[in-house]
């Protein structure tokens, strides 16, 4: 269905190829996944299927890509509409009109198909994508999960043979992510649509796919195999991978279900020492009992991270905080506490309110009931110049904190802005990321670059309290790594961390508390490791194979294992 | 899915036509693509949504009401018209951003009143009047401004009239913030023909588009905040236009790779003759129209000037028509005229004809005296015709119930 042929793509302006000797195979049917770290060119892989590349972006393509027969150097993009339906990263960039339905009905009316076909295949994608209730609903009231999916519908009304899909649930909570991939999955099945994707994500979406392509590093030729045969050799992998290879399994395990039915001797191994570590249960009330292994696995973090019940002064403290917006309640009720040293990671849905708090604490959202106190000033009260030795926020869109156009120049309007030492803010990039050039423009840094720039410019005024929404959006398997290590080592400096996000995987890595919020509301508030478990769909993968037991991350199972050698 | 292969490609009986390997479009310009199963097909697939009037029978509606008001200066009459142009927006208007345009409308029409209303105590008016309100000192103005007075007294006929004036004004505008808060306007761009299509489609972009500004806007005023820095005040405004402007650049480009992707701007094969016969029509109607206008205008060409204006303007339409053969292009829903449509447009077209009549029969209660100041009456015919403008709040479609509050954050799954 889709062939590359010795594809390789040199954008203009560029030395070498971003993507060199792509050659592979899609056949009808198939969900095919394009793994590999940021940067290796997998959106330019999806974009030659769709033919964007190189008839959009420019650039040369040498060798040759067919979809469905069709030779994407004589056929442009518009050409290739009624068989190729693309999906990109952001659902936003990808609405033409205003309403669910016209947008549903959007791609279709360009093709020219009859108006009674039209109207049929639009009744059945709104049933198919569960947007029946959403018809009318103008798109810019959506949820991200909504919008994602109206985004895939309104590429499926034309009944396209492949479906391409850059990153579709990076931006999801993980049940909207689910939702997501159920709907792929259907099509695949039920409609025997191709299906070709890039996603980051890998434990959400690795047990679908028929085959991975895996760009292993920039112009590197890709590797492409079963899933199983790709993972055994693959630098990105899933926490459950991660934890078949330590094990030892094999073949490797791809899904939970397959992990668990092999994990009984590791449990059994680690029963054993996690028995050996737990603290006794009763000594303190549920809310506040330390996670099993807090303190003996993690080195380096002492006192700080003991979840002392009263710590001497709170360095974020909220108290049934209100806010409204327009008609829309978007939180209420909120009680919340952060001590110096503590990570806290709020979960929820989309649009359930987590980036409001967080605007609250910040002093971008004023209450309209309750207090809000962040290192002991109101924060929408203060002056802004004041606010930043208080408080830090990194946006979702790191980019937004960035204005000038060289990094250098960034850094020293970031020491200007704080009143550091000229220098701070470069010191503080260069010890959290070596490697950063002077003279690039931010906008070139890759996401891993950019939000640690804007974290370094965030954190040159010091901040007691650092705020982060959703980062690692976009971000790669190392690119995390660094990023927990990093954020580790702060809150060990006594710095208080609170961040938003939808990957479990990284409140299971980092947290010592998960807040979840619903509808506006606090839902749950404890100790990672037990409201994590608590909730299928929030539990890391680790949990779930390792339940009953408590591990949250291959790392720990690894200290864990470490420990129980015989010296 | 009942008739056609469950899954896959679509069988060519549907009426896609796609294009062969070869390049070439598939399927002729003949077949096109409103000619589909015609035979077989479910009629609610023709039929426009059923909770929708066309939205050119709204402005219709509107104008006319508007008509009616630039045909009288009474103010209870004025009033009447405003009033029941609220009362059918209050009725029927709709859940949706831009429904709420209406508010804006109304400001505007308050502010023209009020500017009226200062200039005419400012500026004095030629009104001659004897009732003195107040005698605001006059300012000596030199000779070259003969005409223009500041200052001087303020008669009680000047500031009627001035306000009578106004008030026209207002319902005018306040006519045409209905129509624009009761009819959708990306479906008012829908129903323009084929060969306008893309254009519309840029237009409801373009319109789309500065919501999103606004919103980069404010949320890079907020990251102005994060860094430290003052987020209100002109600098804070200045120094975000670039990287507003930037983003508004790139999310246009991944919004042009999108269309693309998605069959934007397809056309279809049409023979080389008839692209020539459209050009030649367009231009032709086009300077037929120019001429025609032209002859109108001079005090010679009276007698060619209609004929020439009517036959360019077909041209013209024939040209735009035959332009749309190009296009491949079908509208899903397409808003009908129906019967409710007729009715609503000529609820509205009665209320400006009679006022119309009544303007002529007689002018004196439209036009209520200012000087000698008398206290207008209202006129019982034209009130009674101005009434029946209600008519669309009760046969127009409602609008669908807002959706609840929860369900616009969040959808039960």
């Amino acid at each position: 269905m889709i062939r590359f042929e010795n594809v390789s793509v040199t954008y203009d302006g560029a030395d070498e190829p971003t993507v060199r000797g792509i050659d592979f195979e899609v056949a009808e049917g198939e969900l095919v996944l394009l793994a590999g770290p940021s940067g290796v060119g997998k959106s330019t892989v999806l974009g030659a299927v769709s033919g964007l590349v190189p008839h959009f972006t420019g650039g040369t393509l040498h060798g040759r890509v067919t979809v469905a027969g069709r030779d994407t150097r004589t056929h442009k993009p518009r050409e290739l509409a009624d068989v190729v339906g693309t999906v990109g990263q952001d659902p936003l960039a990808h609405f033409v009109t205003d309403t669910v339905e016209d947008e549903l009905a959007y791609g279709m009316e360009s093709l020219g198909l009859a108006p009674e076909v039209m109207r049929r295949r639009v009744e059945e994608t709104l049933d198919l994508l569960g947007l029946a209730g959403l018809r009318d609903r103008p798109l810019a009231t959506l949820s991200g999960g909504q919008q994602q999916r109206v985004a895939i519908g309104s590429v499926l009304t034309p009944h396209p043979r492949v479906l391409v899909l850059d990153e579709p649930t990076s931006a999801l909570d993980p049940a909207a992510a689910e939702e997501v991939l159920a709907v792929l999955q259907r099509l695949v099945h039920d409609l025997g649509t191709t299906v070709l994707m890039a996603e980051h994500r890998l434990e959400r979406v690795i047990q679908y796919a028929d085959q991975v392509v895996l760009l292993p590093a920039p112009g590197e030729p890709p590797l492409s195999g079963t899933p199983r045969e790709v993972m055994a050799v693959s630098p990105v992998c899933p926490p459950v991978v991660e934890l078949g290879r330590l094990a030892g399994w094999s073949p490797l395990p791809l899904t939970v279900r397959d992990a668990r039915r092999r994990a009984a001797p590791l449990r059994g191994r680690l029963a054993d020492r996690q028995q050996h570590c737990r603290p006794p249960r009763e000594a303190a009330p549920p809310a506040q009992a330390p996670a099993p292994r807090r303190g003996l696995f993690r080195r380096g973090t002492p006192g700080a991270r003991t979840a002392a019940p009263a710590p001497a002064s709170p360095v974020a403290e909220v108290r049934s905080l209100a806010v409204r917006r327009g008609r829309i309640q978007a939180l209420r009720h909120i009680d919340l506490t952060v001590a110096p040293g503590e990570t806290v990671a709020l979960m929820g849905r989309n649009g359930a309110g987590k980036s409001t708090l967080l605007g609250a604490l910040v002093g971008l959202v004023a209450p309209s009931a309750g207090s809000v106190r962040s290192a002991g000033a109101v924060p929408h009260r203060t002056r802004p110049r004041d606010l930043v030795r208080r408080v830090g926020l990194v946006p979702q869109e790191p980019r937004d904190l960035l204005y000038a156009d060289t990094v250098a120049a960034e850094c020293a309007a970031a020491d200007r802005d704080a009143g550091a030492e000229p220098g701070t803010c470069r010191a503080l990039l260069s010890g959290l990321l070596p490697g950063i050039d002077d003279a690039t423009h931010p906008r070139d840094l890759s996401e891993g670059q950019r939000l640690t720039l804007a974290l370094a410019v965030v954190l040159t005024a010091r901040p007691p309290l650092l705020l982060l929404d959703e980062p690692t959006r976009g971000l790669d398997y190392a690119a995390k790594a660094r990023l927990v290590t990093l954020l580790r080592g702060l809150a060990t400096e006594g710095h208080a961390i609170v961040l938003a996000t939808h990957d479990v995987e990284l409140a299971a890595e980092l947290a010592d508390r998960v807040v979840l919020i619903a509808e506006g509301e606090v839902i749950a508030d404890g100790p990672a490791a037990e409201v994590v478990t608590a909730s299928p769909s929030f539990a890391p993968q680790v949990a779930k194979i390792l339940a009953p037991q408590r591990w949250l991350t291959v790392g720990q199972v690894r200290e864990a294992l470490a420990a129980g050698e015989p010296r | 899915m009942a008739d056609s292969p469950p899954h896959g490609r679509p069988s060519p009986r549907e009426g896609l036509r796609g294009t062969s390997a070869t390049g070439e479009p598939a399927g002729s310009p003949g077949e096109s693509a409103g000619t589909g199963p015609t035979g077989r097909a479910a009629p609610a697939a023709r039929r426009g949504r059923p909770d929708a009037l066309h939205p050119g029978a709204w402005w219709l509606w509107a104008l006319a009401l508007g008509t009616a008001a630039t045909r009288t200066t009474n103010p209870l009459l004025l009033g009447l018209l405003i009033a029941v142009s609220a009362y059918v927006v209050a009725a029927r208007r709709p859940d949706a951003p831009w429904a709420r345009s209406y508010g804006v409308f109304v400001k505007l029409a308050l502010a023209v009143l009020l500017v009226r209303l200062v200039f005419a105590t400012v500026l004095g008016s030629p009104i001659p009047g004897a009732r003195v309100i107040v005698a605001l000192p006059e300012v000596p103005l030199p000779d070259w401004a003969q005409g223009i007075r500041l200052g001087g007294k303020v008669t009680a006929e000047a500031l009627t009239f001035a306000l009578y004036d106004g008030l026209r004004l207002a319902a005018l505008l306040v006519c045409v913030g209905a129509a624009n808060s009761l009819a959708n306007p990306s479906r008012l761009l829908k129903s323009l023909p084929g060969a306008l299509y893309e254009t519309g489609v840029a237009v409801v972009v373009a319109l789309t588009f500065a919501p999103h500004l606004i919103a980069d806007v404010q949320r890079l005023r907020a990251a102005r905040r994060l860094r430290g820095r003052p987020d209100r005040g002109f600098r804070g405004l200045a120094q975000v236009a670039l990287p507003v402007l930037e983003g508004a650049l790139e999310r246009s480009v991944a919004l042009a790779a999108a269309m693309d992707a998605r069959g934007y701007g397809r056309t279809a094969q049409v023979p080389p003759a008839v692209r020539r016969t459209t050009a030649a029509l367009t231009l032709g109607g086009l300077l037929g129209v120019c001429a025609g206008t032209y002859g109108l205008l001079s005090a010679a060409g009276a007698g060619y000037g209609v004929p020439l204006l009517l036959c360019g303007l077909a041209a013209a339409l024939a040209g735009l028509w035959l332009g749309g053969r190009r296009s491949l292009r079908t509208r899903y829903r397409p808003d009908r005229w129906d019967a409710r449509a007729w009715l609503v447009a000529a609820s509205g077209a009665a209320v400006a004809a009679v006022t119309a009549l009544a303007a002529v029969r007689d002018p004196a209660a439209l036009h209520p005296g200012v000087v000698p100041l008398v206290a207008p009456t209202l006129p019982l015919w034209p009130a009674a015709a101005v009434l029946l403008g209600l008519l669309p709040a009760f046969i127009a479609p409602a609008p669908q119930a807002p959706a609840p509050h929860k369900d616009s954050r969040e959808e039960p799954s």
